[in-house]
């Protein structure tokens, strides 16, 4: 193929895109609404994961050691849950300790009902490690992280028990069973929600595409009567589609990436108390993921909609 | 150089738009091909394009058998071919000169080729002083004659023309066939499908009379013949 040809199909794409200037309109509006649901259905579920990751970080076992164990054997116990990747924290929790919080808790309105127990901690031996997990999200991207919490409490409960020394592993089975379930709920949901999307923009693209290729039906007839390649009367549509869903794409990504900043500073300053619950994921962190994919289905769809709809009208 | 043997072409089952068509043109002839609507003329124009395919028979133009061309050999075939249409199929938002420059830019020529063959073109059609205007700044017999500027500049074996007459007066009518009349005698083939009588009974050419999807006359140097 001439250099000067690609140059003639290539500068007929883009003054196409002039020439049906409503058609052209009405394609990008059409793209950058589906991108713009898409990336805002993208943003909220991205920022529900990260809140129901930090939730788990919460999520703490309790290691109780043999009665006759020793300081150095349960500081090597500390240790070795310390070294685990999958623990962020592990704390020592004396029986002294863990009666004042015990008291503090169930006895902290009538402190006279502990009185009994005066010189005798009825905890005594209950030394324990809390020993509280990592949010591995924080280190990884959220959506490669897809290990239940559930699942990975139970290899460190598995690992714990294993060790010399312990005699006992409590854990916190519905909290975590609870937000692994929420967390795979929200995978489905929006699974779902993005297929619908998807089909939804397809059908649309494809829509507006047809349209505008049948405007010019008749000059795709002509080529084709004149002895044009298929590369040549597909070229300058595909070239068109290419550029109408970079455009479609970088129009809404723009919009979100103020919309999302302003929304999250919004709530943080109008509801400050929020800031203590959770913690929205910051705009360029959501834009990692977003940007890439956005522009990829923009002019993914435009490509895929232009090539396949001037396909039908090859057959002259 | 077009060849049909016992083609029949059915759209739906038993209805043949051409029924067993032999007929051949040899290389520099001038042919009408007259008959009434629905009579395939159409069709035939359409088969030796190789827009339609054949229910049956054999197609040769060119020397190449149609029936045997592939998809990607079709755009190559159709370059020695020259296509008019009676609605002159003109690119509105485009002018004069990048509607002929466009059927040398879609077959890949050269920028340096185009210069100078719009041009020509358009001197051979009488239309050098009007490349800057708009289809729509043209009469009827004027679009017509850019068409057949476009249809000639890739400089066609063979030349079809259908209804080429249909929407013009006689005037024009007459200095279009003129313009057929000159590309035959350079030496390109040329199939006139028409319905134009007084035409066709001037120009004492080459006759194909349909009537019904079959050829019922062909004289050498024949005229229209008038059912009515």
């Amino acid at each position: 193929m001439r250099i000067s040809t690609v140059g003639y199909v290539g500068k007929q794409g883009v003054k196409n895109i002039w020439r049906n200037k409503m058609f052209s309109l009405a394609s990008i509006a059409t793209m950058s609404a589906c991108i713009f649901l898409f990336g805002l259905f993208f943003a909220i579920v991205l920022n529900f994961q990260y809140i129901v990751k930090s939730a788990e970080e919460g999520v703490a076992i309790t290691v109780l050691f043999d009665e006759d164990a020793t300081k150095t054997q349960i500081k090597e116990i500390g240790e070795k849950l310390k070294a685990r990747d999958d623990v962020s924290k592990v704390n020592y929790v004396s029986a002294d300790e863990a009666w004042e919080s015990y008291k503090k808790k169930y006895f902290g309105d009538s402190p006279e009902l502990a009185e009994g127990f005066k010189n005798d901690n009825p905890l005594a031996g209950s030394d324990n490690y809390e020993v509280f997990m990592k949010n591995q999200s924080k280190d990884k991207d959220i959506s490669v992280n897809n290990k239940s919490l559930s699942s990975t409490q139970n290899e460190l409960v598995k690992y714990a028990e294993s060790l010399d020394g312990v005699r006992k592993v409590n854990k916190s089975d519905v909290v975590a069973k609870t937000l692994s379930s929420v967390n795979v709920l929200v995978g489905y949901v929006s699974i779902a929600i993005i297929i619908i999307l998807f089909a939804v923009s397809i059908f649309l693209i494809s829509n507006t595409v047809t349209m505008g290729i049948t405007v010019r039906r008749e000059e795709i007839a002509i080529m084709k009567y004149i002895g044009a390649k298929d590369f040549v009367v597909r070229s300058p549509f595909v070239i068109e589609g290419l550029i109408m869903g970079f455009i479609g794409a970088v129009i809404p990504l723009g919009i979100l990436y103020i919309a999302y900043s302003k929304a999250i500073e919004y709530i943080m300053t109008k509801f400050s108390l929020l800031n203590n619950i959770i913690t929205f994921l910051s705009v360029q962190r959501v834009y990692r993921g977003l940007l890439p994919i956005g522009l990829i289905l923009g002019v993914g769809i435009g490509f895929v909609g232009s090539y396949f709809t001037v396909r039908k009208h090859l057959k002259v | 150089m077009i060849e049909l043997k016992d083609v029949t072409k059915e759209y739906s089952k038993g209805n043949a738009a051409l029924n067993g068509v032999s007929v051949k043109i040899e290389q520099g002839e001038f042919v009408f091909v007259v008959g009434d609507s629905g009579s395939g003329k159409s069709t035939l124009i359409k088969l030796i394009l190789k827009e339609l395919e054949p229910t049956e028979g054999t197609i040769i133009v060119n020397g190449q058998n149609l029936s045997r061309m592939k998809h990607r050999q079709i755009p190559k075939f159709r370059r020695r071919i020259g296509v008019v249409f009676q609605d002159f199929r003109l690119l509105k938002d485009r002018n004069i000169y990048e509607n002929i420059a466009f059927a040398l830019r879609v077959t890949e020529t050269s920028t340096r080729v185009i210069k100078k063959k719009v041009p020509a073109a358009l001197s051979l059609v009488g239309l050098a002083q009007k490349y800057k205007s708009f289809p729509k700044e043209l009469s009827g017999g004027e679009q017509q004659r850019v068409a057949i500027a476009r249809a000639i500049v890739n400089e066609p074996a063979i030349l079809l023309a259908d209804e080429p007459t249909g929407n013009l007066d006689p005037t024009n009518s007459w200095e279009i066939m003129s313009l057929l009349k000159e590309a035959n005698e350079r030496g390109t083939t040329v199939l006139v499908v028409t319905h134009n009588q007084e035409i066709v009974n001037e120009m004492n050419e080459r006759v194909i009379t349909m009537k019904q999807g079959v050829i019922v006359s062909d004289e050498k140097k024949g005229g229209y013949i008038n059912e009515d």
